[in-house]
């Protein structure tokens, strides 16, 4: 589960690293929108911006459904909460550690306080 | 992200976690002390073995061997709960007193990633840099977060208890 979402997150960052695509997101964000209204906005070919929907797609981050000739792309926003919270996680970890890490470091400050600093 | 930071006291101190780029995560923190003390707490395995498994993880650290020197090997195992003990373990690869460490990630074979830590001094606090980098892209989504893996996962049952106690409370 765990590798499965670091892989999926990796994705999600090669899929961000586009401006068109990161467009296409904030577009998604305010309404669903089909292909071809897409590529009309981003001025691109429909062949191109079905590349870019595909890399979304596979991320996870919109997700597309085929209703008659019409291929209509909508944010898939559970994935990106996910992915979110999958970074919140690894944060939390971390700041256990370091707060564990905090009292350890209080503790040698306390003790050279007391006994002066050893000569190494 | 919510209305609840506004309530409470202003977040001290939280660790920063940040994906900077296909094949590297960066977690940065800054400490209330001297490097040289920080630097103790990662190079003495009776220091290191308090805090690098928190208390608050329902995990304990079965060994934890330490040679801190280039070329020098650790190992470190965990017990958990309804589980086979997980085994970490590599080489260091850099020491450089008060100022940086590099180790390998061997568990998962010759390719593992490789992390290193950097201790800035300034006025008498440090910032800490943990850098994990991956042989490939490929590597990271395979290699997930190393030891923190399993952490992860007693973090999702930790989260689910968090969202039990904060509606009993939310109820009374």
């Amino acid at each position: 589960m765990v590798q499965y979402l670091a892989s999926r997150l990796d994705d999600s960052f090669s899929a961000l690293s586009d401006a068109t695509r990161r467009g296409v997101l904030e577009q998604l964000g305010r309404s669903d929108a089909s292909i071809s209204e897409l590529a009309e906005k981003f001025q691109m070919t429909l062949t191109g911006m079905k590349k870019h929907v595909g890399v979304l797609e596979k991320a996870g981050l919109v997700t597309t459904e085929k209703v008659g000739r019409v291929r209509t792309c909508r944010l898939g926003r559970r994935e990106l909460e996910e992915e979110a919270a999958w970074i919140e996680r690894y944060r939390r970890i971390w700041d256990a550690r370091f707060d564990d890490l905090d009292t350890v470091v209080e503790e040698l400050k306390q003790k050279e306080k007391i006994h002066g600093r050893k000569r190494e | 992200m919510d209305g609840r930071e506004s309530e409470t006291a202003p977040m001290n101190n939280r660790a920063t976690v940040e994906r900077t780029s296909d094949r590297e995560v960066v977690v940065t923190r800054t400490f209330d002390a001297p490097a040289r003390l920080l630097f103790e707490a990662w190079t003495k395995a009776e220091l290191f073995a308090r805090w690098w498994v928190p208390k608050s993880m329902g995990m304990t650290l079965l060994a934890c061997d330490l040679d801190v020197r280039v070329g020098g090997k650790y190992r470190l195992a965990f017990a958990q709960e309804a589980s086979a003990p997980a085994e970490f373990f590599g080489r260091y690869i850099e020491v450089t007193p008060y100022s940086r460490l590099a180790w390998t990630n061997e568990e998962g074979g010759s390719d593992g990633s490789v992390t290193t830590v950097t201790f800035e001094e300034h006025g008498g606090k440090t910032l800490l840099v943990v850098h994990d980098l991956y042989a490939s892209k490929e590597a990271l989504g395979a290699a997930g977060t190393g030891a923190a893996d399993a952490m992860v996962e007693t973090f999702a049952q930790l989260d689910e208890l968090l969202l039990t106690l904060d509606a009993d409370e939310r109820r009374s």
